[in-house]
């Protein structure tokens, strides 16, 4: 499994870096299982839920999870049902 | 106490971070919980991203966000002099999009409504959009 940070803030104005970051991040893993690691995710919007989403449909071939969400970008995925198709990946699990 | 505060700004996706900061230094001296800070800042970041994507999207326009707050209150106005919503009834549904290359979420009023008490959506073609959003603050001892 491959785990990628995403650090800082995730909204409309950050959005295509962190689109490009993260798919050269998996494109450069050979890994099946990607771990997209949120703990030093200070702030999230619904753009980045677009970001998210956007990568699951891209990579359908491979397994993405999350982990790490804090309380509030962990009810905004809530609200998405993005935990649907990217799991979140329990730690205590590893 | 109450207070009230006008920022007005450029519709540039950087000051999509600036609104979220100015609202939560706006209310911070009311002392809200750290729930409803995270909940007025996602809001307002979803409103002003609205009025920036579609509110002007090929032109650089003014947004204003008038702040009020009380103990009890908090309301946050965000209004664009953009091309407005054909459909109000239609935008606010969760999911709805009018961006094709899939990277837009649909999810900026659900999520609007899902973290503030009131969400009020005013807007005619070529007249602009005014979102109104109130959020009650817990009572503090």
């Amino acid at each position: 499994m491959t785990r990628i940070k995403i650090n800082g803030e995730l909204d409309h104005h950050s959005a295509e870096t962190v689109r490009k970051y993260l798919d050269r991040a998996i494109l450069k893993s050979g890994d099946h299982d990607i771990l997209l690691d949120l703990t030093e995710l200070t702030f999230m919007d619904s753009s980045g839920v677009g970001v998210l989403l956007g990568r699951y449909k891209l990579f359908a071939a491979r397994h993405l999870f999350l982990t790490g969400a804090n309380e509030e970008i962990d009810r905004l995925i809530r609200l998405s049902g993005l935990y649907t198709v990217m799991p979140q990946w329990k730690e205590e699990a590893v | 106490m109450k207070q009230s505060a006008t920022v007005v700004f450029e519709s540039y996706s950087v000051n999509e971070g600036f609104a979220r900061l100015c609202a939560a230094a706006f209310l911070a001296p009311f002392n809200p919980t750290v729930r409803e800070l995270e909940d007025v800042k996602t809001a307002v970041s979803e409103a002003v991203t609205n009025a920036i994507v579609h509110g002007y999207p090929d032109r650089v326009g003014q947004i204003e966000m008038r702040l009020r707050a009380s103990d009890k209150l908090v309301t946050v106005e965000i209004m664009d002099d953009g091309v407005g919503i054909d459909d109000v009834e239609a935008a606010r549904r969760p999911f709805f999009t009018t961006c094709a290359d899939g990277t837009r979420s649909g999810m900026g009023f659900l999520v609007m409504e899902s973290f503030m008490d009131e969400v009020r959506v005013v807007s005619a073609p070529d007249e602009g959009t005014r979102v109104v959003m109130k959020k009650k603050l817990e009572s503090k001892p």
